[in-house]
């Protein structure tokens, strides 16, 4: 029992980083058909930007929050400088585009920051809990309950804001939008900064747990890919259940089977859901007209 | 003869290349220079296979390396743990890679535009996951030894070798290409591309004929995976991750798809940059990232169709 | 002699009945046409007849052989061929290269053969080029065949998807809106185009708008609306009925209206 609980929250915890990456993924997704494979390097940036201020002697909060509005600054760059102006692209290449992206963002950190591991200190310190039995680290429930706070601002902003309205317009129909006077590119550029300050969030919270360095962008957007197609890319519910039923699948079967393969199982997801279930599990799908 | 009647003649870009790869050691100061040069030939065979499944029948692979590393095992492998000697399993892992392809492209080629593109990547890092793993056969991360190529009971050593064996087996893919590309099957694959509903309609079985593209590309990129793993007697398991994968994918694009001479620039140019910029070695993956980008939003057509169409004043 | 028969024919997207209870028998060497305003069901048939869609209840035939649910490469195999709405062009194949892969399920070699380019793959490219030129040559495209097809003009781009069709020699052609767009110097030539065609002993059926072009070429109409057959005739009977006017126009016949129709 005490295992099980380990590896559900373990699972909990990885699946709410994973949660974040897919709705980044899907919030950048629903607004404009791409999708971002950089999505993963923001995570990265958030956690290794908040390490290397927090090294030049700024106070930790404020690293923090500075490290977010640089990566919000770099997904809108993102957005500016290479989606914008290949927006007739077909999808695969605007794939290529981001993948592009993560590359060179992936090698700028190697060159501005370093090759190795970093950490953070934990909010409430190293000590874990023990609820059941299991050892709870407290960063897990900071990470836990970041993500839900950022889930339900997201969602309050979605809709009880004007703004948040005219994302889910373009969203729907981008032309429609247009044509009421949404400025569609605003509403494009501004769901890239938002999915970069959500990744950038979740880096921050989860880099005292796992770690961070470099290279973790690629294997994140993968793996939030995965969530975000199980979930039914296109759907906000869906990413973050995709997200946390990826991180205990992950979880449960590294405990329980091969934590060899833990790794794996995020792309026997994807191919499963991909090939079994395109809509996912909360998914819409589009009729083609010939 | 105006220029695009001359490069319409079948051969002629071919007969270039040969020619260049005929001529190009007489300026070869080093053996070092055989060294990249038979880098550039063996990944563009690898990218000639690319471009027959991307090119020609218009279906993306983001995970084509992971038979590169299938055809990299098969000979590290069979010649490590069988004795078995490295032509057999040159043609052991190109067999393998096949049947791999017809089993994974069944099902992930009824997949379209971006979710083909995620689910192929899925496959090549579930390989490269495998082979990781599997320490017992493959040596794990760090690798394993591969026995040098032997011909004729004499064995291949010196780069110079190795640079002829490239180029012959980059020319005789070409051609194979190229012949592919005017023949009934060529022409139905890039029918396909431009609309499956037609070709459906003129009697061709669109799902049978990107499954035969994807097994062929398979095998080309497995065969130029045994090569390498057999040129630099080591071999590591990120020779089939999402990197190299993508670095064939840029190779393709950047030559040019649906060329039979693009590959081969392709090639040069990936492989050939990160040497000249020895010295910016660290910015390696930005300056791949950065062309990967300006290709997609400037040059997507890639640089031979471009000056192709520049040549013959026309505006594509 | 009958070469298609579409025997209670309904289909459904989501709620809608894009096609109720649709019959019709069509016999070979006519031009049998099918009319109907706008969403009546004509290219919903079409495709349902060409295998895009399987049909929710009913059964094709084609020269006899119960085809439903085919796909449709094993239909074109079997002689049929159409032209679609929205012109299904290989933009980036010149024109005679579009009508040399019409003449697909005529070549025989197989994939090995053509990877490693034999004698007879050679001599069949030849004779492959030397028939979609004849293609060609009958829609009056012969001088556009080696211009990449996305530069061509809309007028040229249908009458390339028909001498793309007409390349795989088939038994039955669908042309599906071939007028469309067209002035009326390229509707006249459609009109010799299409009875060379049925000269030839193929049959063809045609979906149109262009009431002028349907009146003077067509054999048999079949009048779909809602989904439903409304009436089957021969020209003089369809023009002259009630219930076709009135659903083309939604008034009641008058002289006025039933001059519009014909």
């Amino acid at each position: 029992m005490a295992e099980f609980l380990q590896f559900f929250f373990s699972g909990l915890t990885v699946g709410s980083v994973y949660a974040l990456v897919a709705l980044g993924f899907t919030l950048i997704y629903n607004a404009s058909d791409v999708i971002n494979f950089a999505q993963g390097e923001f995570v990265m940036l958030g956690g290794m930007l908040t390490v290397f201020l927090a090294q030049a002697g700024i106070p930790l909060p404020i690293a923090a929050f500075v490290a977010v509005a640089i990566t919000t600054a770099v997904g809108f760059a993102l957005y500016r400088f290479a989606v914008e102006p290949a927006r007739d692209a077909t999808a695969v290449s605007l794939i290529m585009i981001t993948i592009g992206a993560s590359i060179f963002l992936r090698g700028l950190a190697q060159v501005i920051f370093d090759k190795r591991f970093h950490s953070l200190p934990p909010l409430f310190g190293p000590e874990p809990l023990h609820i059941g039995g299991a050892a709870i680290l407290p960063q897990s429930l900071v990470v836990l309950g970041g993500a839900t706070t950022v889930v339900m601002l997201l969602w309050l902003f979605i809709d009880r804001t004007l703004l948040g309205k005219a994302v889910i317009a373009t969203a729907v129909n981008r032309l429609a939008a247009l044509l009421v006077g949404i400025d569609t590119r605003r509403i494009v550029g501004l769901s890239f900064a938002v999915s970069a300050a959500i990744g950038a969030i979740a880096g921050v919270l989860v880099t005292p747990i796992t770690l961070t360095s470099y290279d973790v962008g690629t294997l994140l957007a993968l793996k939030g890919f995965a969530a975000a197609m199980l979930g039914g890319i296109g759907s906000a519910v869906g990413a973050v259940v995709g997200g946390l039923v990826l991180g205990m699948l992950e979880a449960f079967s590294a405990g329980y089977v091969s934590s060899k393969y833990k790794d794996a199982v995020a792309f026997i997801v994807l191919l499963a859901a991909l090939l079994a279930m395109p809509r996912g599990l909360f998914g819409r799908g589009k009729v083609e007209r010939v | 003869m105006n220029v695009r009647a001359l490069m319409a003649q079948r051969y002629v870009g071919l007969t270039v290349i040969a020619a260049i790869v005929v001529f190009l050691p007489f300026f070869f100061p080093s053996a070092y220079y055989y060294r990249v040069a038979a880098l550039v030939l063996i990944f563009a065979l690898a990218a000639t296979g690319l471009n027959l499944l991307m090119g020609f029948a218009g279906q993306v692979s983001l995970g084509h390396a992971g038979f590169l590393g299938i055809g990299a095992y098969s000979v590290a492998i069979g010649a490590t743990y069988f004795a078995a000697p490295p032509l057999l399993c040159i043609l052991a892992g190109a067999a393998l890679s096949g049947l791999v392809a017809f089993g994974v492209g069944r099902p992930i080629l009824r997949l379209k535009g971006h979710y083909l593109a995620v689910a192929t990547l899925g496959f090549g890092v579930l390989v490269t996951i495998v082979l990781t793993n599997e320490a017992a056969w493959t040596g794990g991360p760090d690798g394993m030894a591969v026995p040098r190529l032997v011909l004729f009971a004499r064995p291949v050593r010196g780069a110079d070798a190795w640079y002829w064996i490239a180029a012959a087996s980059f020319l005789i893919g070409a051609t194979v290409a190229q012949n592919l590309s005017d023949s009934p099957t060529g022409r139905a694959l890039k029918a396909i591309q431009d609309s499956e509903v037609a070709s459906s309609m003129l009697g061709i079985d669109v799902s049978r004929q990107k499954l035969a593209a994807f097994v062929i590309s398979a095998v080309f990129v497995s065969v130029a995976g045994s090569y390498l793993s057999l040129f630099n007697g080591h071999i590591t398991p990120d020779i089939s991750g999402f990197f190299r994968s993508i670095e064939l994918v840029t190779m393709v694009v950047l030559g040019g798809m649906g060329s039979i001479v693009g590959p081969f620039v392709g090639a040069a140019v990936v492989v050939v940059l990160p040497q000249t910029l020895t010295v910016l070695h660290e910015y390696e993956d930005m300056v791949l990232g950065l062309i990967l980008m300006g290709l997609m939003i400037f040059l997507r057509q890639g640089i031979v169709p471009s000056l192709a169409a520049t040549l013959a004043g026309r505006r594509t | 002699m009958t070469i298609l028969e579409a025997a209670h024919l309904s289909i459904a997207f989501g709620g809608v009945r894009a096609l109720d209870d649709v019959s019709l028998v069509v016999d070979a060497s006519v031009v049998f046409s099918i009319i109907g305003p706008n969403g009546a069901g004509k290219t919903t048939l079409f495709n349902v007849i060409s295998g895009l869609y399987a049909p929710l209840h009913g059964r094709v035939r084609l020269a006899g052989e119960d085809v439903t649910g085919f796909a449709p490469h094993r239909l074109a195999r079997r002689g049929l061929s159409r032209t679609f709405q929205n012109l299904q062009i290989f933009f980036r194949m010149t024109a005679l290269e579009n009508v040399m892969v019409g003449r697909h399920r005529h070549e025989s070699t197989d994939i090995l053969s053509d990877l490693l380019h034999l004698p007879v793959v050679h001599r069949q490219n030849r004779g492959t080029r030397e028939a979609a030129r004849d293609a060609l040559a009958r829609v009056g495209l012969s001088e556009a065949a080696n211009r990449q097809a996305g530069t061509l003009p809309y007028g040229a781009l249908k009458r390339l998807e028909i001498a793309r069709a007409l390349a795989s020699e088939p038994k039955v052609l669908l042309l599906d809106e071939p007028a469309a767009g067209c002035n009326l110097v390229e509707t006249q030539d459609l009109d010799g185009v299409i009875r060379s065609i049925v000269k030839d002993g193929v049959t063809v059926m045609l979906v149109e708008h262009d009431m002028r072009l349907v009146m003077n070429i067509s054999d048999r109409i079949h009048v779909l609306a809602n989904g439903r057959t409304l009436v089957e005739g021969t020209v003089a009977e369809v023009r002259s009925n009630a219930a076709v006017v009135e659903a083309y126009l939604g008034v009641h016949g008058t002289n006025e209206a039933a001059c519009a129709v014909g």
